[in-house]
């Protein structure tokens, strides 16, 4: 019975009326009526005097980064993508980092929202995984229903909603949404802090510093061609992989246009930095 | 168990004027048993290995505590971390295997377990499952898979994957003898089932003189198309 009902819990976040009725009972003025059942409680394990710190804290307390001895989820780190009168140029490294240990070099940080839109990974990598993976579900329903693709404002809105819900809960999402929609090329910098703003030309990460210093010396040159546009997107990947730790592995540079998204090439850093650093 | 975690906050008794600060010992409602995992993806085998110690701070538990568990007759999935999550983890999994195989009337796919694994795994993203999960198997076409997954639900398919307390001892090394990192000049062999054999026997050998989480007995899942074959070979128990 007690494995069933937590079954239930599992799949009750995947019906379609979620997150409407999670949680049931969650107070409508917080904090004033946040419930105080402390007085069964031992001393030991009640939360310490004063409001809450964060919404929906367990009765032992809550912290926004999961506390046990060396729980550490992975990290994702530098992508950038910019507009072209072609389409969408979008670059991003493949390493993942968990405090300092690198957990793997080939992460894939570009996710596919339907043919047309892609989506980037920086941040918790199941942060944005998991909630892409639920806007790109929801982007094909709205597909169906409406006879016409989804255009990279509404996809990137959803996305947004969906996260600021959690907003100080410790979500790490920092995302660029990419397409061609009707309107044209479509390019939104979406983050769990509830930040959602379009734009030329983003670069997102702990490397982002390093790659606009390449980027924007080089922008006006690559709307010539999709050509300048993939050379500057991996000059500034390969950049920022030199100058951030937590960035390397290889650079994957895609491109979406009007007829959808697709990989333009994928090189592995380490020979990149050998013909970048002679010249 | 308690874990002393203190933090720190200091509470002058009233009345009595002491100022000395008092540890508050806040309760953890993890711990680390400790527990190495290794998995090689073959052209037509996959190799899950685990070592059998489990441990908590200073004491072993016991020697006797494989961290494989065989989820269908093509995948086998190896938890590490805390041993009370690995157990809930591998319980959910299990019923939800019976759920699919009763409502679609077939086994699930080493990938599709990977996926729901995902999910199941991120529906707890505020107060984590803690554990480090590898799924080993055979995909659809016969090929080794391999899934390495982070606490949270992030996960990617690798041809080799090491888990646990030493995981970074056993994956650079790895990543020399069966991806030929930083080598030059050698012929890149495909990987034979004997070769990966030997290689995940010495690779533990040398963790266990390392890692003090690690020792005590090897145990290696070899899943080929004729099913799961397991061989028990034993390590330092210091």
């Amino acid at each position: 019975m007690a494995l069933a009902s937590v079954l239930r819990a599992e799949l009750a976040e995947f019906s379609p009326n979620f997150p409407k009725n999670f949680p049931k009972n969650f107070p409508k003025n917080f904090p004033e009526d946040f419930p105080d059942d402390s007085e069964g409680i031992p001393e030991i394990l009640r939360d310490p005097p004063g409001p809450p710190r964060v919404l929906a804290a367990p009765p032992w307390g809550f912290e926004a980064e999961p506390e046990g001895p060396g729980l550490q989820i992975l990290h994702g780190t530098t992508t950038l993508a910019f507009k072209t009168p072609h389409g969408v140029t979008v670059a991003v490294d493949s390493r993942a980092t968990a405090g300092s240990y690198i957990a793997s070099q080939s992460v894939r940080k570009v996710l596919p929202i339907g043919g047309r839109m892609l989506g980037t990974m920086a941040g918790g990598a199941a942060d944005c995984a998991f909630w892409q993976r639920l806007v790109a579900r929801q982007c094909r329903v709205q597909e169906l229903r409406n006879k016409e693709p989804v255009s990279v404002a509404a996809a990137s809105k959803l996305l947004a909603n969906l996260v600021y819900q959690y907003k100080g809960l410790g979500l790490s999402l920092g995302t660029m949404l990419c397409g061609w929609d009707k309107r044209g090329p479509g390019l939104y910098y979406v983050d769990s802090e509830g930040q959602r703003v379009a734009g030329a030309a983003f670069a997102v990460g702990s490397g982002s510093s390093y790659a606009y210093g390449v980027l924007d010396r080089g922008l006006a040159a690559a709307a010539r061609s999709e050509e300048a546009a993939c050379e500057l997107a991996r000059r500034a990947i390969a950049q920022a992989a030199h100058r951030d730790a937590y960035s390397g592995g290889c650079v994957r540079v895609m491109h979406v246009g009007p007829e959808g998204w697709r990989e333009v090439s994928h090189h592995d850093i380490a020979e990149l930095q050998d013909k970048y650093l002679e010249a | 168990m308690l874990s002393t975690a203190g933090c720190g906050l200091s509470r002058p008794e009233a009345g009595y004027g002491l100022e000395a600060p008092v540890q508050h010992h806040r309760f953890s409602p993890y711990t680390f048993n400790g527990g190495t995992v290794l998995a090689i993806a073959g052209e037509d085998f996959c190799i899950v290995a685990s070592d059998t110690r489990l441990s908590e701070g200073y004491s072993i538990h016991s020697r006797d505590s494989p961290k494989c568990y065989k989820l269908t007759e093509r995948t086998v999935i190896g938890c590490t971390g805390f041993h009370g999550d690995c157990l809930t983890l591998t319980k959910i999994i299990e019923a939800r295997l019976k759920m699919y195989k009763h409502s679609n009337n077939k086994t699930m796919t080493t990938g599709a377990i990977a996926a729901m694994l995902s999910t199941i795994l991120y529906s707890r993203r505020f107060f984590p499952y803690y554990v480090y999960n590898i799924i080993g198997g055979l995909d659809e076409e016969g090929k080794g898979a391999v899934y390495s997954f982070d606490p949270v639900g992030s996960y990617e398919r690798d041809n080799f994957k090491a888990g646990g307390s030493a995981s970074a001892m056993l994956q650079p090394l790895l990543d020399n003898q069966i991806g030929f990192k930083n080598m030059q000049n050698v012929e890149h062999v495909p990987l034979t089932l004997e070769k990966a054999l030997q290689l995940v026997k010495d690779v533990f050998i040398s963790a266990a003189e390392r890692d003090v989480y690690t020792g005590d007995a090897l145990k290696i899942c070899i899943v080929t198309k004729d099913g799961i074959k397991e061989q028990t070979i034993q390590l330092r128990k210091d």
